[in-house]
């Protein structure tokens, strides 16, 4: 198996860190069994930035689908874990037998409360259910999963609880112990929603009814930012947006990484986006497997020559 | 707020809804054939005036004339509806003739009861009076002294046949709801017992929702109240019943009968929130009439039951009439929602608009029945119907059924329908924000219900929002 292990990173917030991992990941469509994923190696790191580029076809949004838990794919061989790289998680203690986690155990929502984050590139529309609800509703939902996840015994969930600490008023009224208040989740996504540059607006939108494209992918990366995974997978968050909201979006990316320590793997087609958020590594996925990787150069040599000599290159040596 | 979601929080466990009283039945009809001499009897017991068991009878012999609906297409199956095995009247062991007015003075059983259901929180937040009928007798009312200043009257139906003859005798089942309407119309005509009557003056606006909460509390028996709303001209009110009735071995019957009277440029609002018994059979006469530039708007939730047969309609009788009908239907397993609309443009320059949301779960049907009937003349009439169902499974059903009688040309109709299934990627795409399954499912129905709760009060649409949850969790029996 290659590894690609990155710079050290740097703990730069409390998020927790932790390394994905692809093993010799094969992956079929569930209904007809057509296959995609051919043995894919892959690890990103928090704090790391990848991207994984490749043509139509080659596996890279399967790939993100089969890490979050989308049920269309069947995972045939190979593994998708995560390590958790600390004995503790938001305040809730990690035993050292817990740090290793194979996700394919797991469903969407357990990935999600360790760590892992999907951008989608067509994000659902929810009629109904405004965006602030929404989101604080999952964030509660994914500090809940996670304590109940790492429950040893029931003495330690407790404790988390306090440890978390979360303020909370009399005035936000639906508020257990635990979560996040009405009042605390409101501070916390205006100042998210600012750094992006979103108006205001949009918390009482509902999730994604009516968005622009451009819209969506802002909202994707807004999600990341309050949800603060330990591992992004953006697939193609660069498409479909103008020049100011690639900014945007970039400058939301960046702070996911910079201000959160997150790992990002981003998925896509273009050098544009490279500019603005330099990758660590580059990896070409060519007929559901990792084909080449190498550092950011690498992303600038296929937006010059396309796919065509890494195919070839591929081929020669096998 | 936050004390009352947390008095809901507490009190909307399953048990909530499986609780069941101990009753100590004063007087109780004896089940058998529905005969002449049960409805003097019940009539006797509340000293009713002549002319009220005169319509009685009137209704009973109609009833008997009348055959069972059966040739309705695809209509929900009423073969086990049988009223002989119904006890139809009920009243609590409470020692009144009228109604308490304060809650100390009610039995501690009672308050008990009312407690699970969250009356008492409703209450505290100054909804304005409270309504409860507890078996077929309301023995809990409470009003607002200055609206009694305003002379607005809010009491018990049978309160109102003594006190208010005049204006029962008029309203009571003539021009809106007469017992030939349909053969549970007619039933209901005969052995009515409970409800509400609301008059508002001219002019009057009732700021606050006036509020009543039925439930059924005795094995086997019907429920039969019957709701008159008087709206004279320049009024506007806002009129909520809810029903939560716990679960039973038997088979119950719900016919209740609400009447609407809307004034010249009145304004009324109906809402309501049921959730049955899932062996209940909920066969309901709800109509309004509205006169020239009044408004008349139904909201509906309709929860549980076995079978529910329930059309608000609303007849615009005078020019310029409004109409808005928004209803909610859900069905689980077993259950058969047959809902819907009807409204009759009589009149130029009427408007009519229906919003319908239905959800169906494990083999559950739901069904919109609608009617918009333009007359000849109705000029420049509109119209716009537009009914949305959310399928959980491929076992689930959910028809749709929006009849048109349009006699005028010159009119602006409009009609939009969409069947769906949940889906798939939205619920993975909140699954991958952390929801777990059964939570993505609630919010993505939260969602598609929201139109509906958001037109509620908060405490409705909390209450809503519960139920719903409830019956996606199977709690519910």
């Amino acid at each position: 198996m290659e590894t690609i292990m990155g710079v050290t990173s740097q703990r730069v917030s409390d998020r927790t860190m932790a390394r994905l991992e692809l093993d010799d990941l094969h992956a079929e469509v569930a209904e007809g069994g057509e296959k995609i994923l051919d043995g894919v190696d892959l690890e990103v790191q928090s704090g790391e930035i990848h991207a994984l580029m490749g043509p139509n076809g080659s596996g890279k949004s399967t790939t993100a689908k089969v890490i979050a838990g989308h049920p269309a794919y069947e995972v045939t061989e190979g593994a998708v874990r995560i390590h958790l790289d600390e004995d503790e998680f938001d305040g809730v203690e990690i035993p050292d037998e817990m740090r290793t986690w194979d996700l394919l155990d797991l469903e969407p929502n357990e990935r999600a409360a360790l760590g892992v984050f999907l951008g989608f590139q067509y994000p659902a529309e929810i009629e109904g259910v405004t965006m602030v609800n929404f989101l604080r509703t999952a964030l509660n939902a994914k500090l809940d999963e996670r304590e109940e996840l790492f429950e040893d015994d029931e003495g330690e969930a407790e404790e988390a609880d306090e440890d978390a600490g979360y303020e909370t008023s009399p005035m936000e009224g639906d508020v257990e112990e635990g979560e996040v208040g009405v009042a605390e989740f409101q501070e916390i996504m205006s100042e998210k929603m600012e750094q992006l540059d979103m108006d205001a607006e949009f918390a009482q939108r509902y999730l994604n009814a009516g968005f622009s494209g451009g819209e969506k992918k802002q909202n994707e990366v807004l999600q990341a930012a309050i949800l603060e995974p330990s591992v992004a997978v953006l697939d193609e968050i660069d498409s479909g947006l103008d020049i100011d909201r690639l900014q945007d979006v970039s400058t939301g990316i960046n702070a996911l990484r910079d201000e959160q320590g997150a790992g990002i793997l981003q998925i896509t087609h273009y050098q544009r986006i490279l500019d603005y958020v330099e990758p660590d590594h580059v990896h070409i996925m060519l007929d559901g497997k990792i084909a080449k990787s190498g550092d950011a150069d690498l992303a600038r040599k296929l937006e010059d020559e396309g796919y065509d000599w890494v195919r070839e290159e591929t081929y020669e040596t096998a | 707020m936050s004390s009352d979601q947390d008095h809901l929080r507490e009190t909307d466990s399953e048990k909530r809804f499986e609780f069941k009283k101990e009753q100590n039945a004063a007087f109780a009809a004896e089940k058998g054939e529905l005969d002449e001499e049960t409805i003097r009897l019940i009539s006797e017991d509340k000293d009713e005036p002549e002319w009220m068991l005169e319509r009685r009878l009137r209704a009973l012999r109609q009833f008997h004339a009348m055959p069972m609906p059966t040739d309705w297409p695809s209509q929900p199956d009423l073969s086990e509806v049988d009223v002989k095995e119904i006890v139809p009247y009920i009243r609590p062991d409470v020692d009144m003739r009228g109604s308490v007015d304060d809650w100390t003075e009610l039995p501690d059983e009672i308050k008990d009861t009312f407690d699970k259901l969250g009356i008492p929180e409703a209450e505290k937040n100054a909804l304005s009076g409270v309504g409860a009928q507890y078996e077929s007798e309301v023995v809990y009312q409470n009003m607002q002294e200055r609206w009694e200043e305003k002379g607005v009257i809010f009491c018990n139906m049978d309160k109102a046949v003594q006190d208010h003859p005049e204006l029962v005798k008029e309203h009571f089942m003539t021009s809106c709801v007469p017992p030939s309407d349909n053969k549970f119309a007619a039933l209901h005509g005969a052995i009515w017992s409970g409800g509400s009557f609301v008059y508002v003056p001219e002019g009057v606006t009732v700021e606050m929702p006036i509020q009543a909460y039925f439930r059924m509390n005795s094995e086997g028996m019907g429920q039969f109240e019957h709701t008159l709303i008087i709206a004279e001209e320049n009024s506007e009110v806002h009129y909520i019943e809810g029903c939560s009735a716990p679960q039973y071995s038997k088979f119950n019957l719900h016919s209740g009968g609400v009447e609407v009277f809307v004034g010249e440029n009145a304004h009324v609002q109906y809402s309501t929130v049921q959730n049955w018994s899932k062996n209940t059979y909920n066969l309901n006469t709800k109509r309004a009439i509205c006169e020239s530039e009044g408004t008349m708007e139904w909201i509906s939730g309709s929860m549980g039951s076995k079978a529910t047969m329930l059309y608000p309609s609303t007849i615009l009788k005078g020019r310029g009439a409004t109409d808005n009908h928004i209803t909610i239907a859900f069905a689980g397993e077993g259950q058969d929602i047959d809902t819907g609309a009807k409204v009759y443009h009589n009149a130029p320059d009427t408007k009519s608009t229906i919003e319908s949301k239905s959800i169906s779960k494990d083999g559950g049907r739901t069904n919109y029945r609608g009617l918009i009937h333009i007359s000849d003349g109705a000029e420049n009439s509109s119209t716009s119907v537009e009914c949305d169902a959310l399928m959980f499974d491929n076992e689930s059903t959910s028809d749709t059924m929006p009849y048109m009688e349009i006699e005028e040309s010159k009119v602006d109709v409009a009609h939009e329908a969409t069947v769906g299934k949940i889906g798939d990627e939205d619920v993975f795409y909140l699954q991958s924000r952390g929801l777990d399954d059964d939570d993505a499912k609630q919010m993505i129905v939260a969602g598609f219900i929201e139109p509906i709760t958001e037109e509620l009060p908060i405490e409705y649409a909390v209450e809503l929002n519960r139920l719903i949850e409830l019956e996606m969790e199977g709690s519910l029996g």
